[in-house]
């Protein structure tokens, strides 16, 4: 088991130097910054000497291996748009990201666990139908208008809910949360459904999709013939043998959410990662891009590795090979 | 004993009450983007400047008409026997929020301050040789030479406490190469009408009213600060009541906001100029069909293509009504605008094919109009509507659409036949325009001279206005100038741009040329 996890740690720093690296080269056509931070009223000269100083006129392997090695030692640059320490800016924007990603996913996981099982179980009820249907309308708008719907129902017609922000804010010494508070999880609420709804639909169409063949294989046939009871035989042996795919979708959906939250987190205003990396990318805030690139590679690895460990635990057919040394 | 007491106590609590117990009125101000920094001198930038003075002050600044009008100086002058010397009378009384004195050490330490290698208002002060106070309340300016529009630069500088600086070790403007960041960036000290409550950077700053402010007390106590990056839900929290007012409005929303009961919007002129550039010189065109001339070289091809723009065209289709068309690359607050001069023509389609054919190009030719697409007023689709334009008199033009990041080094590198631009004139002064965009490209001038027109009886001209001390003389060689400019067709005006702000029915917030607002002009109705 440690040589397997020494293993895949190995292969997470090449992928990350490779995110690195592509990302690097991307970024010389995304603009210049030079211009952003210089502003209208800057000569030729100045912007010059501004390249020369940031060290931008230095050859693509230079610049490259000058952030390799500072982000070895922790040091991400300062952000050319606000200023401040890389690093800190996505510690203090993290909180925000992840309570999101986490209210999200819980909701898609529950919901779609539930509804998933509850139409495998009844293929042809007419409130399968209804539900198969309206998660395709859930898969097919994007995120965006769903945002800006619940937005003008919610919070300009009904004036129940925020229509922006993250509410009142507490700080649990680093992490800064939003739940403890009520302002904070009513603001948390659309934000919440908006990202979860593709994703409760992949889950929910998974579950189902597993649980039908599951169904239909034959420890499952045995299982009646012997006379176990439906409810024990559903619940019991089904769901746990289709969990381990809906792991695997859930974990690759919970990095990209973490990742990717930026169209809500622009929509919501929500103070993320996702959005400091949308207003880093419109001013070509070169460090923040960067750092925000390898944050993303990061989370990926960390879940895929975290994801493989579940296997072990959830699947034994999984721990016998790893045993017999495969 | 206990009657004399409460007596006391009644007549203490009545008199608070009739103090005026001073109504806490809170504004919730919404914009697209959040204030860069809150060290003054870092950054040029409008939506920071227009943050920075609430809680700094600068020397003079600008009303909403416009016009220059005193706030830390009263009275500004040339010196008397040395024409190189600009002197300003500071206003006495004035407290930082600390509790320090304002004097003019402060102004020499900010002055100092802005004009050194790692301010971006340093180009504003290039004329400066040294600033130096002479007593308390006097400051004089020492210029390279004669530089009688000085004043106008010092709109947007503001001022610092120079005890508090060194004690925080932000002597210096903050060093990007350095890779530091330092405490101004987060705090402040200033002698405006609002302290810094709180601040989150893209999410909230709150700033509550300082009552040793040396003004009439404003109406609004407490501003609170909400970028809000997304179009449709800043509008969206404007109609459901999560802020007050909101600066930036897209031109499509104004009208629906208009004719919604419980809110306004009040427009207005910005000093911001929208035009067409394009090549000059002899050298063909890298995007275009002709390869042994340059079209945009022939004057009669420029004439062709300002006849075939037709402006106000665009002002009711792309822009619904919300901007200003103009003849000349300038807006109408700027020194040196005439009636006049923002004359154009009507649009004549026959006529450009004519003159197209006269200068050679009977078929036409084709280019590449480049243009960003997220930083004027629907930018992209003034481009299109004009490629558009351009087809009908047989001018083939492919749109490249970039954001601004992009856009701008591709300006800046020359590598443009022909580009979008808008251009604001923060000095409210020809020359500024002049400097930049029609005097021949070298190090410290033509910037943004993209289509590199050069002519160099203008360029001496244009050198002469930084340091005529007649004024008349001065605005003579300015009308000269633009006579040239818009005879040769330089550059190609539009429009100006109109602002818009929406707010709660009972707030009244009038619009500021330069995009400025300043919560002390809040006025609520009764």
């Amino acid at each position: 088991m440690l040589a397997f996890i020494a293993r895949r740690l190995f292969q997470s720093v090449i992928v990350m130097l490779a995110v690195a690296f592509i990302a690097f080269m991307v970024f010389r056509y995304v603009g210049d910054p030079v211009s952003s931070m210089l502003g209208q009223d800057s000569t030729l000269a100045d912007h010059e000497a501004l390249r020369e100083r940031l060290g931008l006129n230095e050859p693509f392997y230079v610049q490259f291996f000058t952030f390799v090695g500072n982000a070895l030692q922790g040091q991400f640059g300062i952000s050319y748009r606000l200023q401040q320490p890389v690093s800190q800016l996505i510690m203090e924007r993290l909180p925000a990201t992840i309570e999101l990603a986490f209210a999200s996913a819980s909701i898609a996981l529950v919901l779609g666990v539930v509804l998933g099982i509850y139409t495998a179980l009844r293929p042809r009820a007419f409130s399968t139908g209804v539900i198969m249907t309206a998660s395709l309308i859930g898969v097919s708008l994007p995120t965006f208008l769903i945002g800006i719907g619940l937005i003008y129902v919610f919070a300009v017609e009904l004036k129940v809910l925020p229509s922006f922000g993250r509410g009142e804010v507490i700080d649990l010494g680093w992490w800064r949360t939003g739940l403890l508070t009520e302002s904070g999880l009513r603001s948390l609420i659309l934000p919440a459904i908006t990202l979860s709804l593709f994703q409760l639909t992949l889950i929910m169409r998974l579950v189902r999709a597993e649980m039908l063949e599951v169904l239909r294989t034959d420890y499952v046939r045995f299982a009646r013939a012997r006379g176990l009871s439906q409810r024990a035989i559903n619940f019991g042996h089904a769901l746990k043998n289709t969990m381990v795919p809906v792991i695997t979708i859930t974990g690759l959906q919970l990095g990209s959410v973490i990742a990717f939250a930026i169209i809500t987190e622009t929509v919501f205003q929500w103070p993320g990662v996702g959005s400091l990396f949308v207003n880093s990318v419109a001013v070509v805030d070169v460090p923040v891009m960067a750092a925000y690139l390898v944050f993303v590679a990061l989370v990926f690895v960390v879940i895929n590795l975290i994801v493989d460990i579940l296997y072990f635990i959830v699947d034994p057919r999984l721990r016998d090979g790893a045993k017999s040394g495969r | 004993m206990h009657t004399s007491l409460t007596r006391i106590a009644a007549v203490l609590i009545a008199s608070t009450m009739l103090a005026g117990v001073a109504q806490a009125e809170t504004v919730r101000w919404a914009r697209s983007s959040d204030s860069l920094t809150l060290d003054p001198h870092s950054q040029n930038q409008g939506v920071t400047h227009t943050f920075a003075h609430h809680i700094y002050e600068t020397l003079m600044w600008r009303d909403t008409e416009g016009n220059l009008i005193p706030r830390l100086a009263t009275e500004w002058y040339v010196k008397e026997d040395d024409p190189t010397v600009w002197v300003f009378k500071l206003r006495e009384g004035v407290k930082f929020h600390d509790g320090a004195d304002f004097t003019a050490e402060d102004v020499v330490f900010s002055l100092d301050r802005a004009r050194s290698e790692g301010s971006n208002l340093k180009q504003l002060h290039a004329e400066v040789a040294e600033v130096r106070a002479v007593d308390d309340y006097t400051v004089e300016v020492q210029m390279v030479g004669p530089s009688p529009l000085y004043p106008n630069n010092v709109t947007n500088t503001f001022i610092m406490d120079k005890t508090w600086s060194e004690a925080n070790n932000v002597q210096e403007v903050q060093d990007f190469a350095a890779g530091e960041s330092n405490y101004a960036v987060l705090n402040t000290n200033g002698t405006g009408p609002y302290m810094l409550t709180s601040r989150e950077v893209d999410v909230r700053s709150v700033l509550s009213v300082f009552d040793g402010w040396w003004g009439e007390a404003p109406a609004v106590t407490e501003i609170i600060y909400l970028p809000i990056a997304d179009n449709a839900t800043r509008i969206a929290a404007l109609l459901s009541g999560d802020v007050d007012i909101v600066q930036d409005v897209p031109v499509q929303d104004i009208e629906r906001l208009q004719n919604s009961p419980g809110f306004k919007v009040e427009t207005g002129p910005e000093n911001r100029v929208i035009y067409f550039g394009y090549k000059f010189g002899k050298e063909p065109l890298r995007s275009s069909n002709i390869t042994d001339s340059n079209p945009f070289n022939n004057p009669l091809v420029r004439e062709a293509m300002e006849l075939a723009l037709d402006r106000d065209a665009i002002q009711q289709v792309v822009m619904r009504g919300n901007s200003i068309p103009t003849g000349v690359a300038t807006p109408p607050f700027v020194n040196g605008w005439t009636e006049e001069l923002d004359q154009y023509p009507a649009p004549d389609v026959e006529r450009a094919k004519e003159l197209l054919a006269e200068a050679g190009y009977p078929d036409g030719f084709s280019v590449t109009l480049d243009t960003p697409n997220n930083r004027y007023v629907n930018d992209e689709a003034i481009s299109t509507a004009f490629v558009g334009m351009l087809g009908q008199i047989g001018i083939d033009a492919t749109l490249a659409s970039r954001p601004i990041a992009e856009h701008s080094p591709v300006i800046l590198s020359g590598e443009t036949d022909m580009y979008l631009l808008g251009w604001g004139v923060p000095t409210f002064d020809s020359a500024y325009i002049f400097n930049d965009l029609v005097h021949s490209k070298t190090d410290t001038h033509g910037t943004y001279n993209v289509g590199g027109y050069s002519n160099p009886e203008l360029d001496e001209k244009i050198i002469s206005l930084g340091t005529e001390t007649d004024l008349d003389k001065r605005n003579a060689t300015i009308a000269e100038i633009w006579e040239v400019v818009k005879a040769d067709r330089v550059l190609l005006p539009v429009h100006n741009q109109t602002l818009a702000y929406a707010m709660r029915e009972d707030i009244t917030l009038p619009v500021h040329p330069e995009n400025q607002p300043n919560m002390t002009t809040v006025e609520f109705a009764e």
